[in-house]
C-alpha cells in the first residue's frame, strides 16, 4: 500500500473486499460469455453453476464461429472503420480546436457554445434525420454511411481546445516568426504538443466505433460491410435459437483486441479517461 | 538608414492603453534595451514590431520597408521569448532548424519520408544541418543536439532559444526578457555572452526587460517606458544621471534616488527641508519642485553651511564596500538614504545627528508635472543620439564621479 498512513488490517480487508466484490459483479456478465464460448450446447441449459465446462467445447465453439459467419471480416470492417473515423475526427477537430483557442475572431464563443450544444445531443436523436439523410445522397450501405456521420465529433473539439488553450501563446509567436502558417503551427506544433489528449480521444473514440451497434444496424445491411457489434447480432438471428455457444464464442472474439488493447496500454487508458472526465 | 523606426505607435485594449504614442528610431546595429516595471507596454510594444500582435495606430519600418502589412515570418525578424518558447517534442537540432526549414524547403520538399528523397532536397537538408551544427558549436550546445528541451537546465534552453534565432540572418534580433528565468549568477553570465553575441553578429537587438542591471550593463540606449508612455531615450550613463523624468529617475538606481519637496526662493535657490540649495532652477519664485538626489551624491560632512542637510540616522546598511546611511530629516515623507564610506564612518549608530550635504551640481529638479527641470537640461528624446550624447557627457560629469551604478543584484 502507497498510502502515507498504512490501514489496520481490518479495515485493508474490508476494502478489498468491497472491491472484490463489486469487480466480480461488474465483471460476472463477462465471465459467464467466456464461460459459455468453451461449454457444449447441453451443458450451457444445465441448472447447474459450473463455470468450467466438464466437457471442453471451447474447439468446437470458436472454430463454428469463425465459419459460419465471416468474423474476420466483421473485424477488418470493424478496424477500418474506426480508424478512419478516427483520423476524420483529428483531421477536423484540431484545425478547429486551434481556432477556437487560440485565434481571435467574432463569434468565436458564439460558435464554442455551439460545440457545447453539440457534445449534448444524444447519437440515437439524430438516428432518424441521418438515415433520411444518407439515403437522399444515396449512401446507405456503404462504408460511408458507416464513417461520415462520426467525422465531425464535438468531443474531440471541446477536448483538444481546453488541451489547446494550455499551450503557451509564446510557442505560437516562435512558430509564426519562424515562418510556419497557421495550419502548418496546427500539425507541426499544437497536436505533438497535444498528444496526451490525442492518445486519450483516439482510445475513447475506437471503442466507441467498435462497441455502437445502434447506427451500423440502420445503416448497413450488407454483411460483408457489418461491423463485429452488428455482425453478432447477425449471427444470431442466422443461428437462431439456443446454439449459444458459438454466438459467446464469437462475442469473445469481438471483445478480446479491445481487452488486449486495454491490458497493454492500461496506463494511457486510464490517462485518457481521466483526462476527458476532468475536462 | 535607420534599423527599425516606430512612428507614432499606440495599442489599446478595450479601454485601457497600452503603448501610447511611442515613436522611436533604432540605428543599425544598435544595442537598444526598452526598460520599465511589468505591465509598461514594453513587451507589447516588441511584439507589435515583430507582427504578433496589429497596432490601433502608427507604422513600424524595418529597413527603411513599412512592415505594418507584414506577416511576423515576412518581416525577417528574430525573437527570443522569456519562456524560451521551444518546442517540446523537438529535438535541439530540429527546434534550431525550423526557421530554415521552412524558409529553405518547399513544401513538398517538408512532408514526411517523401519529401526526403524529392530533388534538391538532400543538398538542402545537409547545408540546413551544416548551418546548425555550425550555430551550435559557436553556442557551445553542439553536444546537446539530440535532447529534447525538457532534459535541458534553463541556461541551455535559453542557448538553444538564442541559436534557433540565429541559425538564419535576421535583419533584427528582438529579445523578450531572455534573462528573467535564469538565476542570478547565470543572469550575469548570459548578460555578457549577449553583449558578446551582439558584438560578434554587429545586427540591431532590440531588448526588453524590468531589470535596470541589465539594461544598463548591456545598452547602447536604454528607452525607459512607463504606463505605456516611452519617458526617455538615452544612453545608459544619461539615463541615470541626467534622468529627463521623475519617474524615470525613481526607477533606475537602487538604492532609489531620495525625492525631496522644495519651493524657490526669491534668490534662484531652493528651500527643502533643512536646507537651502544653490540650483540654479530657472523658475519663478514661489513655484514648488522636487530636488532628486542620489545616495551617492550626497556626503557626510562636519561643517553646517546653508546647503546642509540636519537628520537623525535612523538605520545604517553596511554592505561590505558600501554603507548606506538612512537618515530621518524633519519636514522630509521619507527617510534619506546616503553613501558612506565604510571605513570613515563605521561608528555611525541608531538616533546619532548627523549633518549631510550634496556635491555640487549633482541635484536633479523636477517641476509640478515631475519633469526634469532647471537649466541645462537637454531634451529627453533627442532628436540625434550623437548631439544627445554629447549634452548627455556634461551632464553625467557635472553629477559627480560615481554615477555608474554596480550591478544590482545584491539588492534584489
Amino acid at each position: 500500500m502507497s498510502g502515507h498512513h498504512s490501514l489496520s488490517p481490518f479495515a485493508a480487508l474490508g476494502r478489498h473486499a468491497t472491491l472484490l466484490g463489486t469487480a466480480l459483479f461488474m465483471l460476472m456478465p463477462f465471465i459467464w460469455m467466456v464461460s459459455l464460448s468453451i461449454k457444449s450446447p447441453g451443458e450451457a441449459f444445465q441448472a447447474r453453476f459450473a463455470l468450467w465446462p466438464e466437457t471442453f467445447y471451447g474447439v468446437e465453439n470458436f472454430a463454428k464461429a469463425l465459419t459460419s459467419v465471416p468474423l474476420a471480416r466483421f473485424m477488418a470492417n470493424g478496424v477500418f472503420v474506426a480508424f478512419a473515423v478516427l483520423a476524420l475526427q483529428i483531421l477536423v477537430a484540431a484545425p478547429c480546436a486551434y481556432a477556437l483557442a487560440k485565434l481571435r475572431f467574432p463569434g468565436r464563443d458564439a460558435l464554442f457554445a455551439l460545440v457545447l450544444i453539440g457534445l449534448l445531443i444524444p447519437q440515437e436523436v439524430l438516428g432518424l434525420p441521418l438515415f433520411i439523410l444518407f439515403h437522399l445522397m444515396g449512401l446507405l450501405d456503404t462504408y460511408a454511411a458507416l464513417i461520415l456521420p462520426f467525422s465531425v465529433s464535438p468531443f474531440a473539439i471541446f477536448l483538444f481546445r481546453q488541451f489547446f488553450k494550455s499551450v503557451p501563446d509564446d510557442l505560437i509567436h516562435a512558430a509564426r516568426l519562424d515562418g510556419l502558417s497557421e495550419l502548418a503551427i496546427v500539425w507541426r506544433i499544437m497536436v505533438p504538443a497535444a498528444m496526451p489528449a490525442i492518445i486519450a480521444f483516439a482510445i475513447l473514440s475506437v471503442i466507441s466505433r467498435w462497441n455502437n451497434l445502434f447506427w451500423p444496424m440502420i445503416a448497413v445491411s450488407s454483411e460483408e460491410l457489418m461491423p463485429p457489434s452488428l455482425g453478432i447480432v447477425f449471427f444470431r438471428d442466422e443461428e437462431a435459437g439456443n446454439d449459444y455457444g458459438p454466438l459467446m464464442a464469437a462475442a469473445t472474439l469481438v471483445v478480446a483486441p479491445l481487452v488486449i488493447a486495454f491490458l497493454a496500454a492500461q496506463k494511457r487508458f486510464i490517462e485518457g479517461v481521466t483526462l476527458s472526465g476532468l475536462k | 538608414m535607420p534599423s527599425v523606426v516606430v512612428a507614432g505607435i499606440e495599442k489599446r485594449f478595450g479601454d485601457t492603453v497600452a503603448v501610447d504614442d511611442v515613436t522611436l528610431e533604432i540605428a543599425q546595429g544598435e544595442f537598444l534595451t526598452l526598460l520599465g516595471p511589468s505591465g509598461c507596454g514594453k513587451s507589447t510594444l516588441l511584439r507589435i514590431i515583430a507582427g504578433l500582435e496589429p497596432q490601433t495606430s502608427g507604422s513600424v519600418s524595418i529597413d527603411g520597408r513599412v512592415v505594418d502589412h507584414l506577416r511576423p515570418k515576412q518581416r525577417d525578424i528574430a525573437m527570443v521569448f522569456q519562456s524560451y518558447a521551444l518546442y517540446p517534442h523537438m529535438t535541439v537540432s530540429q527546434n534550431m532548424a525550423l526557421p530554415l526549414v521552412m524558409r529553405q524547403l518547399t513544401l513538398a520538399q517538408r512532408l514526411p519520408l517523401i519529401g526526403r528523397f524529392l530533388p534538391g532536397s538532400r543538398g538542402a537538408r545537409a547545408a540546413i544541418e551544416a548551418r546548425v551544427r555550425e550555430v551550435a558549436a559557436a553556442l557551445e550546445i553542439d553536444h546537446l543536439l539530440g535532447r529534447k528541451p525538457g532534459q535541458l537546465s534553463g541556461g541551455q534552453r535559453q542557448r538553444v532559444a538564442v541559436g534557433r534565432a540565429m541559425v538564419r540572418h535576421p535583419r533584427v534580433f528582438l529579445m523578450d526578457e531572455p534573462l528573467s528565468n535564469l538565476d542570478a549568477k547565470l543572469r550575469v553570465q548570459m548578460r555578457a555572452e549577449i553583449k558578446e553575441l551582439h558584438r560578434r553578429l554587429g545586427i540591431t537587438f532590440l531588448y526588453v526587460t524590468h531589470d535596470q542591471a541589465e539594461a544598463m550593463t548591456m545598452s547602447d540606449r536604454v528607452a525607459v517606458m512607463m504606463e505605456g508612455e516611452l519617458l526617455q531615450v538615452a544612453p545608459p550613463k544619461t539615463i541615470y544621471a541626467a534622468p529627463a523624468d521623475m519617474r524615470v529617475a525613481t526607477f533606475i538606481g537602487s538604492p532609489r534616488i531620495n525625492l525631496l519637496g522644495g519651493v524657490v526662493r526669491g534668490d534662484g535657490a531652493v528651500e527643502v527641508p533643512t536646507a537651502v540649495l544653490d540650483v540654479a532652477a530657472g523658475l519663478s519664485a514661489g513655484s514648488t519642485v522636487t530636488v532628486g538626489l542620489r545616495p551617492e551624491s550626497l556626503a557626510l560632512v562636519e561643517v553646517n553651511g546653508r546647503d546642509t542637510f540636519r537628520g537623525t540616522v535612523r538605520a545604517v546598511e553596511h554592505l561590505g564596500a558600501d554603507l548606506f546611511v538612512h537618515a530621518e530629516v524633519e519636514g522630509a515623507a521619507e527617510p534619506v538614504i546616503l553613501r558612506a564610506d565604510p571605513a570613515a564612518h563605521d561608528g555611525l549608530a541608531y538616533g546619532d545627528a548627523v549633518c549631510f550635504a550634496p556635491r555640487p551640481g549633482a541635484a536633479l529638479l523636477f517641476d509640478g508635472e515631475g519633469r526634469r527641470t532647471g537649466l541645462d537640461v537637454p531634451a529627453p528624446c533627442g532628436p540625434s543620439p550623437a548631439l544627445g550624447l554629447r549634452l548627455d557627457d556634461a551632464a553625467f560629469r557635472a553629477a559627480g564621479p560615481m554615477t555608474v551604478p554596480r550591478p544590482v543584484d545584491q539588492w534584489r
